[in-house]
């Protein structure tokens, strides 16, 4: 189903995960001493590419690393008014960034089920 | 980390607002108790947010609730000896809760739980578009 959904699928995955930090960010809009994150897309697609580089699996004993798993793609947000008790949630921003990271996500879905009706009409002809 | 986590983080948040809301409704409604000893007389009360870890060491955390704590600035006393409260002295201590202070809290409380519950409404649209995907 992989190379029927294309890059879409690593997509959706990508927005998926976003989505899950800016939940936190904003949960935590409040917390004193909480500091802001987001994934940036090059990050995550510089890790996927080097990942393509360095990390060849030439054994099926070799243990693949999801690079939206791991941390470093996760970086801190530079504030645009830091406040006093530490925190760095802007939450007006933070909601902005999840609409547009919804946005995308929408997209992404649109272009995977566009993929799916592709393939349903190959498979059942003109009818 | 499920696919659901989004609904975890952003409901630790609301129940930690909602927290939030009833202790402003808490403080506000026992602005005007007094009290004959300075030590029985009510203080505001605040809540205390620290973010929570996941136990799987994701970096990824909704909100915990630290605890409840109450505030340290000291009773208003003032001289009423017709209050049945009052001590000997015909003194009592009044609650030094802060109306502003309150009224500042309950505004952010409620815009954060708003936000919350967008993110939470958001969220679950995108999941159910994603459950009907490649459905005719």
């Amino acid at each position: 189903m992989e190379s029927v959904l294309g890059i879409h699928e690593a997509a959706l995955s990508f927005r998926a995960r976003r989505m899950e930090v800016l939940a936190a960010n904003l949960a935590n809009a409040d917390t004193p001493h909480y500091q802001a994150r987001d994934l940036t897309f090059s990050a995550v697609l510089d890790e996927r590419m080097s990942a393509a580089r360095h990390l060849a699996v030439t054994d099926q004993r070799h243990i693949q690393i999801d690079p939206l798993a791991s941390r470093e793609t996760l970086q801190y947000r530079m504030p645009h008014q830091p406040s006093l008790d530490g925190n760095t949630v802007e939450a007006d921003l933070e909601l902005a960034r999840y609409a547009e990271n919804a946005v995308s996500y929408q997209a992404s879905l649109l272009f995977a089920s566009g993929k799916i009706s592709q393939m349903r009409t190959a498979l059942t002809g003109s009818r | 980390m499920g696919t659901f986590s989004t609904f975890d983080i952003a409901g630790s948040a609301l129940s930690a607002q909602s927290l939030r809301l009833n202790l402003t409704a808490s403080n506000l409604a026992n602005m005007h108790n007094v009290a004959g000893d300075p030590a029985a007389v009510y203080r505001a009360r605040q809540a205390v947010f620290q973010a929570a870890r996941d136990p799987f060491g994701s970096v990824l955390a909704g909100v915990d609730v630290l605890g409840v704590i109450e505030s340290e600035t000291p009773p208003v006393e003032r001289y009423d000896p017709g209050n049945p409260q009052a001590n000997e002295d015909g003194v009592v201590y009044a609650s030094s809760v802060n109306a502003m202070e309150e009224m500042a809290n309950m505004i952010s409380a409620s815009r954060s739980y708003q936000s919350n519950l967008e993110v939470i409404n958001t969220a679950k649209d995108l999941l159910l578009r994603t459950l009907s995907l490649g459905q005719v």
